[in-house]
């Protein structure tokens, strides 16, 4: 599935052939409520779409590992890495980013929880940090603030909004 | 003039720009839509040190979407001249790295190609089908095996006698491990050329510092050269220099005629962008019986590249924070086969305070005294580095304040006292100080006849709020509300700035936005009172205030006009004015500094040697506060900084080939959530007049400063065990 079927030691002995074209696939899935159909390099990952097909940049690439959370979206209700998510896979998948939360100039209770605790500096990892708030409200991950910090910890904020992302988790989990 | 009312300033406000961050709409450097950009990946070297003896690249260009492999083999020469305004941030002295303009390896990952393709797949793939064959050589990565440069060398008083004469001497030497700012946005460029016009959206703190680099590096006007940054995912230092990757962004676009995006892996932040070097330090310290310091001795080796030769602040806390007689440093940095470092968080500060906080808490429980009172006891009077009065120093201030609200009496002086079954409880505490940084700033202030009001300046905002801070300042001068204050900022187009680092912007580029708003206000009300139509007119300009984006009379509200009607009334389409600040020129009359006490409380397992921070205090002397909502996020980001390089950051470098092993987020550790208890900023109220005219003394840095050793004085406390090393892993308590 990876490189369209050439490793370097024949394409070392065959310099001039072109490599062949990487596999695609045709993939129908619904963002934010749109549904979409896309041919996509079976390479691309669910973020590098987002962002780089879709220009919905709202969800961010920190490692590209899944060891950091800035790429977290819900795929079916789900909060997953988009990161680690292969694009190929989703067909039929319903996908939520950051850009799919708020109702119209509405902001989702936790997207204003945010704003009112402080609970971001850079912003970066923000879109992240709300995707899997919404998630681990979702999962009932929200008994006592150890519990949300421990939900939360797949999401690292390097400006270090921890205390305040925990209070506007709390704050949102507490009015529904 | 009447002073303005104060609205915004010192009001805890929302962020300005928390609606576009928190629905994903604030642009961050890759993710401007530029027409046909196409994507760039860096390949590293896999050598520590050594030259290139060939690249093979047929593999990489037959991939389809590949469309050019650039290298030294066939990179264009440029010229890198000196930067203009070259200085030891974005150029330590030495011959910075010169991407692809020769054979030389100078350390593990250095860019030895670049692989530009139509879709980032094609050139990801690309990279990793580029061959690199070197003819390698053993490189030297370890600090304390490599020989040193030439010290710099402070004196005061006789050290070494002062040392044999005391009562009480200690020898200790301390190693903090080298950190990366790891800010969660990868550093990224995109460049597009327009005939010989460059246009760049960059990841930095200093967009003019960008600009400067790149116009040198290919021998461009400065002017010819744009950069655009309106939001920085984090930076913590990282972005205070154009990097090598900057560069090569560029150079792609006019190889390709593309505009071309290079987005640094995670893995590439170890060693495409700077790190906070690894130090060890040697301190000696000599006091009387009554915990009086009488001297102190600082050695100390910091690591730094073999082409570059990267110093930092780390030599004032020790000349100024304590009252000390005699005191000798020796600082010696190690060229090493490394990438260059970079100031990081506190730079300096943050390492010299870990040692020196780490000693007086040695020196405390030596004495049997209280840690408190042991610093209190050496309160200098004066700074005796410059002999100047301090402009303001409320350090004792900061430790009864913290005392109290922590509950340091309820601290057992006595080492591993308190337990709660597995885990063994204990307090600390430590100083805190930052040089109150300013610099020469410049701001635009355009007041417009709908009476909405815009704001420029070339600064950055990488995280603490400068949209927000600068608004609320701009808003009470002017005399608006903060929705009719537009503020604008990272665009090398706008006024200058300084590097939007070492807690300098709001000192700085504060000063120079409230000078343009103050010019324009007083445009507004000569305006006024010299107009026979205005309800002001022949009024005392001094007795009129501006609120609301109306002006008044002081003392009666009801006299006066909207700034509207003012303006449309002497068809007006507007007012500007160029605001500027910079510091006094010449010998300083004070010492500026701000300064913190930091209170922490450990468990540690007594089995495991595992260390959870239970909860921590800071208070701050940092001056005004502009913004108590951003400033409190400030200081508790800071403290989760600090339990970072506390207790778990540290870069592994495997030295037989240089390579850097936990490249990568799950492996070089950061604090995560669960890390995270109860943290508490208190800001003491007041200004500090002399520093600048906002009265503001930086806090981005000092609230940094003296987490890391009251942690580790709380780990003593525990346990009675002294680490001297940082971070403080379960494997050194074990």
């Amino acid at each position: 599935m990876i490189a369209g079927g050439v490793t370097a030691g024949s394409a070392l002995g065959d310099a001039q052939a072109a490599a062949e074209p990487a596999p695609t696939s045709r993939v129908a899935l619904t963002v934010n409520g749109t549904r979409r159909t896309v041919t996509v390099d079976n390479r691309t990952s669910l973020l590098d779409l987002l962002r780089e097909h879709f220009g919905l940049t709202g969800s961010k690439k920190g490692c590209n590992a899944g060891a950091c959370g800035a790429c977290t979206v819900l795929v079916d209700g789900q909060r997953v890495n988009s990161c680690l998510t292969l694009t190929v896979r989703l067909e039929g998948a319903e996908v939520t980013t950051i850009e799919g939360l708020a109702d119209g100039d509405e902001l989702h209770p936790l997207q204003q929880a945010f704003i009112e605790q402080d609970a971001f500096q850079c912003g970066y990892c923000t879109p992240g940090q709300i995707m899997s708030g919404v998630g681990c409200i979702k999962e009932g991950h929200t008994g006592s603030p150890e519990e949300i910090r421990e939900s939360m910890s797949g999401n690292i904020c390097r400006c270090g909004c921890y205390v305040k992302i925990v209070r506007a988790v709390e704050q949102t989990a507490g009015r529904k | 003039m009447s002073p303005q009312p104060q609205a915004a300033v010192g009001a805890p406000l929302s962020r300005v720009d928390g609606r576009l961050k928190v629905t994903g709409k604030a642009k961050y450097a890759a993710e401007h839509n530029v027409d046909g950009a196409v994507h760039a990946v860096i390949v590293d070297a896999t050598i520590g040190r050594g030259r290139i003896t060939s690249i093979d690249t047929r593999a990489a260009l037959a991939q389809p979407g590949v469309l050019r492999v650039i290298s030294h083999r066939n990179a264009p020469k440029l010229p890198y001249r000196d930067n203009a305004m070259s200085n030891k941030s974005n150029n330590p002295p030495g011959r910075r790295l010169r991407v692809f303009q020769d054979d030389r390896v100078l350390f593990h990952g250095q860019p030895v190609a670049v692989v530009i393709a139509t879709t980032l797949e094609a050139a990801q793939h690309g990279a990793s089908l580029v061959k690199v064959h070197y003819d390698a050589a053993p490189p030297s990565t370890e600090l304390t095996k490599a020989k040193a440069d030439k010290p710099t060398k402070y004196a005061r008083g006789d050290a070494e006698a002062g040392l044999r004469n005391a009562a009480v001497r200690m020898d200790l030497t301390y190693s903090m491990a080298r950190n990366h700012h790891n800010a969660m946005e990868p550093h990224a460029t995109i460049a597009r050329w327009t005939g010989d016009k460059l246009t760049v959206w960059d990841k930095t703190q200093w967009v003019l510092g960008t600009q400067t680099e790149i116009a040198a590096a290919f021998g461009l006007p400065q002017d010819d050269v744009r950069v655009i940054s309106p939001f920085v995912g984090g930076g913590f230092g990282s972005g205070l220099r154009g990097w090598p990757h900057v560069i090569i962004a560029a150079l792609a676009a006019r190889v390709t005629k593309r505009p071309v995006k290079l987005v640094l892996s995670r893995k590439q932040q170890y060693f495409g962008t700077g790190f906070r070097p690894a130090y060890e330090y040697r301190l000696r310290v000599g006091s009387d019986r009554h915990g009086r310091l009488a001297a102190m001795a600082h050695e100390l080796d910091a690591e730094t590249s073999s082409y570059e030769t990267f110093t930092e602040g780390v030599l004032p806390p020790g000349q100024m924070l304590y009252s000390t007689p005699n005191v000798q440093q020796t600082y010696r940095t190690v060229p090493l086969d490394v990438n260059t470092p970079i100031w990081m968080r506190g730079p300096g500060f943050a390492t010299a305070s870990f040692v020196i906080e780490s000693a007086m808490d040695e020196l405390a429980h030596k004495l049997d005294l209280d840690p408190i009172e042991l610093r209190r006891r050496n309160e200098p009077d004066e700074d005796q580095s410059s002999g100047r009065p301090f402009s303001t120093r409320r350090l004792r201030e900061c430790y009864s304040v913290g005392a109290r609200e922590f509950g340091w009496h309820r601290r057992n002086a006595k080492p591993r006292s308190r337990r709660e079954g597995d885990w063994l409880i204990g307090m600390g505490m430590a100083a805190g100080v930052y040089d109150t940084a300013r610099m020469p700033a410049q701001a635009r202030v355009r007041l417009d006849a709908d009476g909405t009001a815009v704001v420029e300046t070339a600064s950055s905002d990488m995280g603490p709020g400068t949209y927000t801070s600068q608004t609320q300042v701009a808003a009470d001068a002017l005399g608006l509300t903060m929705r009719t204050v537009d503020f604008r900022l990272g665009d090398s187009l706008f006024p200058p700035t300084p590097p939007h680092g070492g807690s300098m912007t709001m000192a700085s580029v504060g000063s120079a936005v409230l000078d343009g708003c103050n010019q324009v206000r007083r445009q507004a009300i000569k305006l006024a009172v010299e107009d026979k139509e205005s309800p002001l007119y022949g009024v005392d300009a001094n007795d009129i205030v501006v609120r609301g984006g109306r002006l008044h009379l002081k003392n009666n509200p009801t006299r006066g006009e909207k700034y509207q009607q003012l303006l449309s009334r002497n068809n007006r389409t507007h007012l500007e004015a160029q605001g500027s600040f910079a510091p006094p020129s010449g010998t300083q009359r004070y010492s500026f500094y701000a300064y913190n006490a930091t209170f922490a409380e450990v468990a540690v397992d007594a089995t495991l040697g595992l260390v959870r921070v239970r909860r921590m205090l800071g208070v701050y002397d940092a001056g005004r506060i502009i913004s108590p909502t951003l400033a409190d996020s400030q200081a508790i980001g800071a403290m989760v900084g600090g339990i970072g390089t506390a207790l778990l950051e540290h870069t592994v470098t495997d030295h037989r080939d240089g390579r850097i092993v936990n490249a990568n987020l799950a492996d070089y550790l950061v604090p995560v959530n669960a890390d995270v208890p109860d943290l508490k900023a208190i800001y003491l109220d007041g200004e500090d007049r002399e520093a600048d005219p906002l009265g503001v003394k930086g806090l981005g840095e000092v609230v940094m400063i003296g987490v890391a050793p009251a942690i580790a004085n709380a780990v003593f406390n525990a346990t009675g065990r002294r680490i001297r090393q940082l971070p403080i892993t379960a494997e050194a308590l074990l």
